[in-house]
């Protein structure tokens, strides 16, 4: 487990393992590159290994929470902008009247992003929102 | 028995800043209470069959959302009960102690409830809250974060003032906005402003969550910090967020290589009218156990907008230190608050200060103004851009790094200007607006928006909303700098996207330095007494040292030579001096650079003024002046007995170069003189014509006013002994013990006087 620790910061000690969600690594992202136009804004994302890598360097770190965290953004790397900016709207209190939504949401990130840990979470959530009763509008 | 009048101090503090602040008294029926209130439950915790069932006396089925969550994520279960079971003051004492390494404490928090880590910070003293502190924050090196706004949300002094905050050594700077809707055009200048220069200082922009992600995710900024938490289930619900949602958006923005911290603080849920009555100290602890439940690496906390509430209650600055402790023993980075001004009083300002540059942190300040009060949107910091200068000084008084440099003059103009010069391109080169050449230079110069001529701000409203329109992008930023000729902005800016694909920013504590990152795993802060931890390299320090107008020997001197060194002395040697014999003379004894190495006083007045002044003072006083100089002393005391007895009626005057007199008399012990005139800064010439009248009315026997030279309570020891003890150098490497006292006329071009 300490291994991983010596591959960190992954930018210096292990560059090729810096990997964009789409295939770039740290080093194809130069400036002519991106003049080029051979590099644009989908290749400046950071990628769900890499994030999983990080967790695991966080780990070994003895920083758990920050692992788990971590590793639901690596859940999150494939999830559009638009269904991410939804799914938070959605947590947030008065924005449902009751928690069928959440439940389907949870359910189609598990179904068709693997977001396993992603939709355990938000199914949490609907039980905790469901005792204290905050499903109810707020505007 | 007349009623005693009122002591008139207490009107003259009434007019002090310090009396516009606010002093709570305590009062935790109000919310108004810092370390503890009776509403405060005791520490407990339960399990059952490996789950947590209780937490500070509340059974599960009571469980409110920050319950719950700290419940299923933050407690771990097979630590607990040894965790609870320990004496609160023990574990104060592991805190302090440099031989107990961070790893154990840390591990016996993650079984701690709220109530139980707020009961073991109680039992600690200031001093001890601050050394804990420094053992237990997370990385190594200090660093320091700046608030970069204005009062026009102008996209030219945003850049020109990213620029200049990067320069001062800002590991961070954060922007927001006085309208909402200009968020897009402040993320795109301060990106371009904080590529000038060095580059890798990393850049928020605050607002709403949403928003404020979308722009996160247009590679505009690198990370988030306000999200924000609550202790009270009322005051979250109220701040529109939960634990999961906000659990979710932390991950949100680590899946777009986004670092974020939290932020919570004192007073929040006081300010929010949420507080059900517990100390400040206990809902913050809930903040921060929530904190590390969600895994987020780091927190900005230490009251923050709640911060001058805290400050204006009874031991409100300790408690502020204590939660940042608490967040540093969880495990957290910490941006430790110091970013509201918490008082008008600038003593109690430095002081609350002081204990962070003496303890080192993540980021001192969260953040400290870079730009002047009243440009700041977030409302005035703790230190401002009118206090830049106090900061590096204090940083120079206590040999500590508080994160920031002295600025260069030359070379902060320059960065200003190239700023300007690369947000205008990029506009320009983007289609986004067009920037007038007088605009540049007006910004350039301007300490703050008052002094501007520049985009009105309907037109930055344009800018912004054209630049989230057209969905642009960082990557449109670096093409647009390169195109015109900002190749190294360029790259900096680069250097930002691509770390953003290695994720190694998101670790605990990430800042760059040196366009590589460190952070609580590679440059962790082990810090276990002296000659350990962080300390600063030589070349550090002697930058830190290197503040503005530094007085050296050279710059003094510079100050003081004589403006034509080939003109003839104006008082020229005639022979040995000997007793004089006038009932009336006065003798006026001259140190030994007097008026030839040095020429004027330390106020500033011409030499030959000066002995003119005490000449025709002494003849108003009746009196007749004869000049001597003397070689064997330099010492005030000294020079006027000697000058005494040389004297024919036994009174003298002794006067070193810088000003320094005295009026003395032959039959007297050296340092019982007659008159002293000690404070040179402020001796006029009126003062010293009065000394010669008074010195020679003495002759006559008369008993004149002494003349007091009022002290007016400036410091004149911090105001001019740095140049005052390099001068008198001179004069005292002039003194032969053997010299005899040579008479002297004064010539200056009209044949000798006397």
């Amino acid at each position: 487990m300490k291994d991983v620790l010596e591959q960190y910061p992954i930018s210096e000690k292990c560059p090729e393992q810096a990997v964009s969600a789409s295939g770039k690594t740290i080093n194809d992202l130069t400036l002519s590159e991106v003049l080029s136009g051979r590099i644009d804004a989908e290749d400046i994302r950071i990628s769900a290994d890499v994030l999983q890598l990080q967790a695991r360097i966080a780990r070994a770190a003895g920083r758990e929470g920050l692992a788990r965290n971590l590793e639901r953004a690596a859940e999150l790397v494939a999830v559009p902008q638009d269904i991410v900016l939804e799914t938070y709207e959605m947590l947030r209190p008065g924005r449902l009247e009751n928690p069928e939504p959440l439940r389907a949401r949870a359910e189609m990130l598990r179904r068709d992003y693997g977001a396993h840990t992603i939709a355990a979470f938000i199914e949490e959530a609907v039980a905790v929102y469901q005792s204290r009763k905050l499903f109810r509008r707020r505007y | 028995m007349t009623t005693p009048p009122r002591w008139r101090r207490f009107d003259e503090w009434d007019t002090r800043a310090l009396r516009h602040d606010q002093f709570a008294a305590q009062n935790s029926e109000a919310g108004f209470s810092t370390f503890q209130s009776p509403w405060d439950p005791a520490p407990s915790a339960r399990l059952e069959n490996g789950r947590i069932v209780e937490i500070d006396g509340k059974p599960e089925a009571e469980f409110d959302i920050i319950d719950s969550f700290i419940a299923t994520h933050f407690l771990d279960p097979d630590i607990v009960e040894e965790a609870m079971a320990m004496d609160s003051t023990e574990v104060a004492r592991l805190l302090v102690d440099i031989n107990v390494p961070r790893e154990r404490l840390e591990r016996l928090a993650c079984g701690m409830t709220p109530a139980k880590l707020v009961s073991v910070v109680s039992v600690m003293s200031a001093l001890e809250i601050t050394f804990a502190y420094a053992k237990m924050r997370q990385r190594r090196t200090p660093g320091n974060q700046a608030h970069v706004t204005n009062a026009k949300d102008d996209p030219l002094q945003l850049a020109a003032d990213a620029a200049t905050a990067v320069a001062l050594g800002f590991d961070e700077i954060e922007t927001t906005m006085r309208v909402a809707s200009n968020s897009w055009a402040n993320a795109m200048a301060c990106a371009v402003g904080a590529a000038v220069g060095r580059g890798g200082v990393l850049f928020q922009c605050s607002i709403e969550e949403a928003e404020e992600l979308q722009i996160g995710m247009a590679g505009f900024t690198s990370y988030a910090e306000t999200v924000s938490v609550y202790g009270t289930e009322a005051a979250f619900v109220d701040g529109d967020d939960t634990p999961w949602s906000k659990a979710f958006l932390t991950a949100a923005y680590a899946s777009r290589g986004i670092k974020t911290r939290c932020t919570s603080g004192a007073s929040a849920e006081l300010l929010m009218g949420f507080h059900e009555r517990k100390s400040v100290l206990y809902l913050e602890a809930r903040c921060l156990c929530l904190q590390s439940a969600m895994g987020v690496q780091g927190t900005q906390n230490g009251g923050i907008d709640g911060a001058p509430l805290t400050a204006s209650m009874a031991s409100g600055m300790r408690e502020l230190m204590a939660e940042n402790l608490i967040a540093v023993w969880l495990g957290l980075e910490c941006a430790s608050g110091n970013d509201t001004r918490v008082s008008e009083s600038e003593i109690r300002v430095g002081a609350k200060i002081t204990p962070y540059l003496l303890a080192g942190s993540d980021l001192l300040c969260s953040g400290f103004g870079s730009i002047k009060k009243y440009d700041n949107s977030f409302n005035p910091s703790l230190f401002n851009g009118e206090e830049i200068e106090d900061y590096l000084a204090l940083q120079r008084d206590f040999e500590v790094d508080g994160g920031l440099t002295p600025l260069d003059e030359e070379e902060t103009g320059r960065l200003r200007m190239r700023a300007i010069e690369a947000v205008a391109a990029v506009f320009d080169e983007l289609g986004l607006a067009e920037v007038k050449p007088e605009w540049m230079s007006s910004v350039a110069a301007a300490s703050g928006s008052l002094e501007t001529e520049t985009f009105s701000p309907g037109e930055v409203t344009r800018i912004s909303n054209k630049i989230r329109d057209r969905r642009l992008t960082a990557l449109d930023v670096v093409r647009a700098l390169a195109r015109r000729g900002f190749e190294q902005e360029a790259e900096n800016l680069m250097l930002m996207l691509r770390q953003r694909i290695s994720g190694d920013y998101l670790q605990t504590s990430a800042i760059l330095r040196d366009g590589k990152v460190i952070s609580a795993i590679n440059d962790p802060n082990h810090y276990s007494g002296p000659a350990t931890g962080y300390n600063m390299t030589p070349e550090r320090w002697e930058k830190v040292q290197n503040v503005r107008d530094l007085q050296t020997i050279e710059k003094v001197m510079e100050h003081e030579a004589p403006v034509d060194p080939t003109a003839k002395a104006w008082l020229v040697p005639v022979g040995t001096a000997g007793k004089g014999k006038d009932a009336h003379e006065v003798v006026v004894g001259l140190s030994p650079a007097f008026g030839v190495e040095l020429t004027r006083t330390t106020a500033g007045h011409d030499l030959i003024d000066v002995v003119l002044a005490l000449t025709e003072g002494i003849r108003d006083g009746g009196g007749v002046p004869r000049l001597v100089r003397i070689r064997h002393t330099a010492d005030t005391s000294f020079l006027g007995l000697t000058a005494a007895r040389l004297s024919g009626s036994g009174y003298g005057i002794g006067i070193q170069a810088k000003g320094t007199a005295v009026i003395h008399k032959a039959d007297r012990l050296p340092h019982l003189n007659v008159e002293l005139f000690s404070n040179s800064p402020v001796t006029t010439l009126d003062h010293y014509r009065a000394m010669g009248r008074n010195a020679a009315l003495y002759t006559h026997g008369e008993s004149p006013e002494p003349v007091l030279v009022p002290v007016d309570g400036r410091s004149l020891a911090a105001r001019y002994h740095v140049r005052v003890s390099m001068l008198y150098a001179i004069e005292t490497s002039l003194v032969e013990a053997d010299a005899s006292p040579v008479e002297v006329v004064m010539e200056l071009g009209q044949g000798a006087m006397r």
